[in-house]
C-alpha cells in the first residue's frame, strides 16, 4: 500500500507458529518497482526469508507476440524506465544475429555508446539518490542535500551527462526512439556529440571522485561470497557482445542462456526462477562483472579500483557493490569519451534485412546484470513466442541466501534498526522489480531444508 | 517576498500502480531543479526515492500507471480521497499504457501464456486508466511525460494557477521544426496528424514516423487517418498494428484498433472486440 505505515518498519510480533521473531519491510523503498521483504527467526537462527514482489503483471512476453522486431525495441523498453537501453540491447542483437545482418562499426560503436549512457544515468542514480543516504543516515538524498548538497549535487550532474549522452543518440532519455533493427533510424553527426563530449571531460573527474567517496564509507560486515555470472569479452568491459562466464567455469555464446540456466515456475507459488540447471542460484551485475572482467576496464577506472584496495570486498561483501558501481560509473564516463573522440558517422545508419524465421536469442550486460531475451520468429518476422529474463529475477535467489547469511549479525539490534539494515542489504542488489515483470514470487524459503544457497 | 516565504509547502505524493517507473523517474531527471522543487514543495509520499512516508491528506497527488490488479483498484478509491489534486502522470495513468492491449483479449490466456499457474496472479481482465476510476484533475501524456510540462505543472501548482500546456498536433513541432514530412517526402505512416504535441516531434525529427505515444490530440480524426493508410494500400492488420501502441486504449486509437481487427497477436474474447467502445469517461 502506498504511505502504509505498516510498509516500513513493523514490530515484531510472531507470525507463523514456533517464530521467535518476525522482521517485516511492508513496502521496499528506493528501489525501482513495488515488493516486500520478511524475514522469521526461531532460536536466533532464519528459518524464513520470503521476498514478495507485488508489482502488477503486465504480460510482456504476451504482449510482443505479433509483432515484427522493430516494434518489439519499442515495447521492451517499457518494461523498464530506468533501463530502457537494455532491452533495446538485447532485443535489436537477438533480432540482427538471427537475420544474419552485419552493421556498421560505427554504428556497433554508437551503440556501445548509448549503452554507457544508461550505465552512467542507471548508477548514478542507485549510488546517489538511492544507495548513499542508507551510507550517511538519511531518510533520501532530498534529505541528504540539506548537509550534504555537495555530495547530491555531484550526483545529480552525473546523471544528468547520461541521460544528455542518450538524448543525443536516442532523441529522450527515457524510452528513447532510435534503435532500429539493422542500426539507427538517425545517427548523430560529430557536432551532435560536442557538448556531451565537454560535459565528459568534467564528469570523468565527478565519477574518480565517486570512488573515493564510496570506497571510504564503512559498510556492514559480510563475509558471503556467492557463484557470479556475467559477460565477458577479448577485450572490451562488456556491454553488448562477449560470452557468458561464471565463477564456475561456464563458458557460453550471448544466445545460449538456456544452454545453462533454467526458469522454474515451482509448484503451489507463482513464482519464475532462474537457477542453474543443476538448481543453484548465482549473483549478476557490478559484483560479478568486476570479478569476471575487471582486467577489461579502462584504464582509469581499474587504476582507480585497485586504489581502492577494496577488489576481494567486493566479491564477499554486497554491500560493497556500491565502490562497484562507482568503478563502472568511471569506466561508463571514460569510455563514453573516447568513443565519442574515435567517432566517424556511418556511411549509411541502417542496413536493410530480410527477416526469416527461427530463434532470436541474446544477452548483454544491463546495468544490474546480464538480461537475457529469447523471440521465436516467423517468416513473415512476427513473434510468436518470448522469453525474458531481466537480472532482478535471476538475482532474486542470491538476495534470499545473503539474507539468510547477513541476518544472524542483526538480531541482537534494536528491532527497527535491524529491519533498516536488512532493507539496506537488498537495496545493494539496485534490485529493479518493474523490470522482473513475471518475477511475482510469493515463495517462502525454508533455509534449514535444502539449504538454498549455491 | 515575505508573503510567498510564509505560504505553507504544499504536500506532493507521488504513487505508482501498473507502470515501467519512467514517468516519476522524470521528477529526478529534473536534474537542475530537483533540489529547488523539493525545498518549495514537501513532499511527503515518494517511496521510488525516499523512506518518508505517507497515507495522506495529499495537496497533489502524482499518479503513475495504470489499475491493472484488484488491490489497485480499490487502492486509487482511497488515494482520491486522500489528495485534494490529483493528476495522472503519463500514458498508462492517463490511457491504460501498452499493457491495456490485453483488454481486447481473453485474460485467461493471457495469464496462461506467461505464468504455468496462471490462477494464482491477481490482476483484473483490464488494465485501464485512472480516469476510468475516480474524477482525475489532470492529465500529463507520454510515454513517457514531458519534463517541460512536469515542470509546468509543479510550477502552476504552486502559484495556484492553471497550467499552460499546448493542445496541437505532432505536426506543428514538425512544422516549427523544419522537419520534413516523413508522411510525404518518405510514405512512412505516421501518428502525427492525430497525435498531441509534447515530444518535440522526436520520431519524425529521427527519422521515423509518430507512434503515438503522446495519445490523441482533442478531436483527432484517427478514422480518416486509419481509411488514408488502408487506401494508401495497407492490409488491415497493418494500420491496426499502427494504432495499438502505448495509447492504444485511448478512445479515438481504440476505435481504429477495433474496427481494424484488433491488436497483432491478441486472442478473441477480451472485453473490447470491437472498435465502437465508449470513450466518455476520460477526463480532461
Amino acid at each position: 500500500m502506498h504511505g502504509d505505515d505498516g510498509g516500513t518498519l513493523v514490530a515484531g510480533a510472531p507470525g507463523a507458529p514456533g517464530v521467535d521473531r518476525e522482521f517485516k519491510v511492508g513496502y521496499l523503498t528506493r528501489v525501482e518497482g513495488e515488493g516486500s521483504l520478511s524475514l522469521n527467526v526461531r532460536d536466533g537462527a532464519v528459518v524464513e526469508a520470503r521476498l514478495r514482489i507485488f508489482e502488477a503483471p503486465r504480460y510482456f512476453e504476451r504482449l510482443v507476440v505479433g509483432r515484427t522486431g522493430d516494434e518489439v525495441l519499442d515495447i521492451v523498453a517499457r518494461i523498464c524506465g530506468i533501463c530502457p537501453i537494455a532491452y533495446q540491447m538485447t532485443a535489436v542483437h537477438a533480432f540482427e544475429d538471427l537475420y544474419g545482418i552485419e552493421i556498421d562499426p560505427s554504428v556497433r560503436a554508437l551503440r556501445r555508446l548509448l549503452y554507457c549512457g544508461e550505465w552512467i544515468q542507471s548508477h548514478a542514480l542507485h549510488v546517489y539518490l538511492l544507495h548513499a543516504p542508507d551510507y550517511l543516515g538519511y531518510p533520501s538524498a532530498l534529505a541528504m542535500a540539506a548537509d550534504h548538497r555537495a555530495v547530491v549535487e555531484q550526483g545529480l550532474a552525473l546523471k544528468k551527462v547520461g541521460n544528455g549522452l542518450i538524448a543525443a543518440l536516442g532523441g529522450r532519455p527515457i524510452h528513447p526512439i532510435s534503435v532500429r533493427v539493422g542500426g539507427f533510424s538517425k545517427a548523430p553527426r560529430r557536432a551532435d556529440l560536442d557538448g556531451i563530449r565537454a560535459a565528459l571531460d568534467v564528469a570523468v573527474e565527478q565519477s574518480l571522485a565517486t570512488v573515493r567517496l564510496v570506497a571510504s564509507w564503512d559498510p556492514p560486515a559480510l563475509e558471503h561470497p556467492q557463484p557470479l555470472v556475467a559477460m565477458r569479452h577479448a577485450d572490451e568491459y562488456p556491454y553488448n557482445h562477449g560470452r557468458i562466464v561464471s565463477t564456475d567455469g561456464l563458458d557460453l555464446a550471448p544466445g545460449a542462456w538456456r544452454d545453462a540456466f533454467e526458469e522454474h515456475h515451482l509448484e503451489g507459488t507463482n513464482a519464475l526462477h532462474a537457477r542453474t540447471h543443476d538448481g543453484r542460484v548465482y549473483l549478476l551485475g557490478p559484483t560479478a562483472r568486476i570479478a569476471l572482467a575487471s582486467d577489461r576496464l579502462h584504464p582509469l577506472a581499474a587504476e582507480a579500483l585497485e586504489a581502492t584496495g577494496l577488489r576481494d570486498a567486493i566479491r564477499t561483501n554486497i554491500h560493497r557493490s556500491i565502490v562497484a558501481r562507482a568503478v563502472e560509473l568511471l569506466h561508463a564516463c571514460a569510455e563514453a569519451r573516447d568513443l565519442i573522440d574515435g567517432y566517424q558517422p556511418p556511411s549509411a545508419p541502417r542496413v536493410a534485412f530480410t527477416p526469416r524465421p527461427g530463434v532470436a536469442a541474446w544477452s548483454t550486460e544491463a546495468p544490474r546484470g546480464l538480461l537475457h531475451h529469447r523471440y521465436e520468429v516467423d517468416e513473415r518476422g512476427h513473434v510468436t513466442h518470448a522469453q525474458i529474463v531481466p537480472p532482478t529475477s535471476q538475482n532474486q535467489g542470491a538476495i534470499e541466501a545473503d539474507l539468510a547469511a547477513f541476518a544472524p549479525a542483526v538480531l541482537d539490534l534494536p528491532h527497527a534498526e535491524a529491519t533498516r539494515r536488512l532493507e539496506m542489504l537488498i537495496r545493494a542488489y539496485d534490485p529493479c522489480i518493474s523490470c522482473a515483470t513475471h518475477f511475482l514470487d510469493l515463495r517462502i524459503v525454508d533455509l534449514r531444508g535444502d539449504g538454498g544457497t549455491g | 517576498m515575505a508573503t510567498i516565504a510564509a505560504r505553507p509547502r504544499l504536500r506532493v505524493g507521488i504513487v505508482k500502480m501498473a507502470s515501467c517507473d519512467g514517468c516519476q523517474l522524470t521528477l529526478l531527471d529534473l536534474e537542475d531543479e530537483l533540489l529547488a522543487l523539493a525545498g518549495r514543495f514537501e513532499i511527503v509520499e515518494f517511496p521510488e526515492a525516499s523512506s518518508l512516508r505517507s497515507a495522506g491528506p495529499y495537496d497533489v497527488l502524482l499518479v503513475e500507471g495504470s489499475i491493472s490488479t484488484p488491490d489497485q483498484a480499490a487502492e486509487i478509491l482511497e488515494l482520491r480521497r486522500q489528495a485534494k489534486l490529483l493528476v495522472t502522470i503519463g500514458a498508462c495513468a492517463s490511457y491504460g499504457g501498452i499493457q491495456a492491449l490485453r483488454n481486447w483479449s481473453d485474460h485467461d490466456a493471457f495469464r496462461a501464456a506467461v505464468y504455468a499457474h496462471p490462477e494464482f496472479i491477481e490482476s483484473l481482465a483490464t488494465a485501464t486508466p485512472v480516469s476510468e476510476h475516480v474524477k482525475v484533475d489532470a492529465e500529463l501524456h507520454g510515454c513517457p511525460i514531458s519534463p517541460e510540462q512536469l515542470r509546468e505543472v509543479l510550477v502552476s501548482v504552486a502559484v495556484g494557477r492553471r497550467p499552460q500546456i499546448r493542445e496541437e498536433a505532432v505536426c506543428l513541432e514538425c512544422k516549427r521544426g523544419g522537419t520534413v514530412c516523413v508522411m510525404v517526402a518518405q510514405d512512412m505512416p505516421c501518428l502525427g496528424p492525430v497525435t498531441q504535441s509534447g515530444c518535440g516531434a522526436l520520431c519524425p525529427t529521427f527519422g521515423r514516423g509518430c507512434y503515438g505515444c503522446f495519445g490523441p490530440r482533442e478531436q483527432a480524426n484517427a478514422a480518416s487517418l486509419a481509411r488514408t493508410f488502408a487506401q494508401g494500400g495497407r492490409e488491415d492488420a497493418e494500420v491496426s498494428r499502427l494504432f495499438a501502441g502505448f495509447t492504444g486504449w485511448a478512445p479515438p486509437y481504440r476505435a481504429v484498433v477495433g474496427d481494424y481487427g484488433g491488436p497483432p497477436g491478441m486472442t478473441p474474447g477480451g472485453t473490447s472486440t470491437t472498435g465502437k467502445t465508449e470513450g466518455a469517461g476520460h477526463a480532461r
